[in-house]
């Protein structure tokens, strides 16, 4: 086992069971080596932020957990199963929202399901109760073009809700939304995590909102991509979501994480 | 609002036929050419012509290769569309002849159609099908490969099979440009159907536009010119039609008439 493994261990955490478990994956585009003998493990029904500079590969690393590229070696396993392409055990969601533009939001919520074969009535009843959830109702017939950004991110993360998957994947969701939108939807996901009891893999590149969101963060570091470190925020949340950026932990990891990236960033 | 904008693009139309047929009308009446008639003269051979019943049993003639010839077009034109936009390798092979197809003279081909098939009805077909075809075939292509490479990923996570891709993702993003490839192809292959009565046998259009310029009657070569405008106009805006009515909600605001 490598040592990322080891260091979660001796970090003393509780030992909780991974839902994802990525080991020793390398991926190269020709001569360019993306991942080199990567491993990490997501623990279940917990928040895991991958973050690190541009190029660190870290999209690259959730398209291979999601099946969407294949790894050159080693392997992946989602609840205990190899990975081999997408699944229904994990869900995505795009940077760019990946809307049909040509379908209503009820019909983009429900496409998860109509893929896989759901009667209309069925999918439909249940893309209104994930319509609901992420405060889109009433808008069900829209399109797209007439939503605004978070609202569209609102659609693609109701889409992938409705198929209830237990891992979703979150591909930098919210870098496409303004700041205002941003925070609501950092609050949102940090009830979403609490009350879904699903995995969540979180994509970003902006160091605050990792340690907002995350139970876990993985630092990633370029050419090859490698982790470099894993840190477990423990800042209480129990004072509410307001108080967690003026914890002092929460500003010392967010120096401490500047610290290590800050040589890696052009 | 809808209402509103709905009244006054009907009222713009209105006004720019007006603006092009008055031009006509004096143009007509200066006259700009002993062999140009003015709009009211040419209207009143329609009219005439239409009574008479001559239009009709014109366009019975003219209708059937180019329908014919549209039908063939806009079927076998989306699938090779399809096909090479889908298939690099099938690009190399088929894309060359359509982009050489595009840009052919097509009258001096003619007598080589006519040589291999005679005068009949199927040289007049491959008139229209040699103008219609290219663009729905490049057109359609081109969209494909264009499809936004997020939209089939995102198919591909949620477990689509590739016949899903293809239906519910890969053709409705291309039915925009699939349908401005077949107005097109529509328009051009109304080109080529005419063409084709003049240039192989006049029947049907042709026949009024050669033989009444041959005893000149400007009147009537210029109103079978104009109906086959007009068909052609209404043509397009069925296909329009269609397109709202297949692919509801992709209405990105680009229109033709």
């Amino acid at each position: 086992m490598s040592q990322i493994d080891l260091k979660i261990e001796t970090a003393a955490m509780p030992v909780t069971d991974s839902a994802v478990s990525v080991r020793n994956v390398s991926k190269s585009y020709g001569q360019v080596e993306a991942l080199r003998d990567l491993s990490l493990e997501f623990p279940r029904g917990q928040l895991t932020s991958l973050l690190g500079p541009s190029g660190c590969g870290k999209t690259t690393l959730l398209k291979i957990i999601a099946g969407l590229l294949p790894a050159s070696s080693g392997t992946i396993e989602v609840g205990g199963k190899s990975v081999v392409g997408p699944g229904p055990d994990r869900a995505f969601v795009f940077q760019d929202f990946a809307l049909l533009p040509w379908a209503s939001v009820i019909r983009n919520v429900a496409f998860g399901l109509e893929l896989r074969g759901v009667a209309r009535s069925e999918r439909e009843a249940k893309a209104e109760k994930y319509i609901r959830e992420v405060g889109l109702a009433g808008f069900e017939k829209s399109y797209p073009h007439e939503l605004s950004g978070g609202m569209r991110q609102r659609v693609g993360l109701a889409r992938a809700l409705s198929v209830d998957a237990q891992v979703l994947l979150l591909d930098e969701p919210f870098s496409a939304v303004d700041e205002q939108t941003r925070r609501k939807f950092q609050e949102d996901l940090i009830a979403l995590v609490q009350n879904e009891n699903k995995t969540f893999i979180f994509v970003t590149h902006s160091i605050e909102e990792a340690v907002y969101v995350s139970d876990q963060i993985a630092i990633l570091l370029p050419r090859p991509s490698r982790v470099h470190e894993i840190i477990r925020p423990s800042i209480s949340r129990a004072q509410g979501l307001g108080s967690i950026r003026r914890d002092p932990e929460y500003l010392d990891i967010v120096d401490e994480i500047w610290a290590s990236l800050r040589s890696y960033v052009e | 609002m809808d209402r509103y904008q709905s009244h006054r693009s009907l009222l713009l139309k209105l006004l720019s036929a007006v603006l092009v047929f008055g031009t006509w009308e004096i143009a007509g009446r200066i006259p700009v050419s002993y062999a140009f008639p003015t709009f009211l003269e040419s209207m009143a051979a329609l009219v005439r012509m239409t009574f008479d019943g001559t239009i009709f049993v014109a366009y019975a003639e003219t209708l059937k290769p180019l329908l014919i010839g549209i039908v063939i077009s806009a079927i076998v034109g989306i699938g090779m569309g399809l096909w090479i936009g889908l298939n690099l390798k099938s690009e190399w092979l088929f894309s060359p002849i359509f982009v050489v197809m595009q840009a052919a003279p097509l009258a001096a081909l003619i007598p080589i159609l006519v040589m291999i098939y005679g005068i009949g009805l199927t040289s007049k077909v491959f008139v229209v099908c040699i103008m219609a075809m290219p663009v729905i075939v490049l057109n359609t292509s081109g969209a494909v490969r264009n499809t936004p490479a997020s939209l089939t990923q995102m198919a591909t996570s949620f477990l689509a099979k590739d016949r899903d891709i293809l239906l519910k993702v890969i053709i409705p993003a291309a039915s925009p440009i699939i349908f401005s490839g077949l107005r097109l192809g529509v328009s051009a292959g109304f080109i080529g159907a005419i063409l084709s009565e003049l240039k192989i046998t006049p029947t049907g259009v042709g026949d009024i536009i050669t033989y009444s310029r041959s005893i000149a009657d400007y009147e009537s070569m210029y109103a079978a010119i104009f109906s086959i405008i007009l068909l052609a106009v209404l043509f397009l805006n069925l296909l329009e039609k269609l397109e709202s009515y297949l692919f509801e909600g992709n209405d990105r605001g680009y229109v033709s008439d």
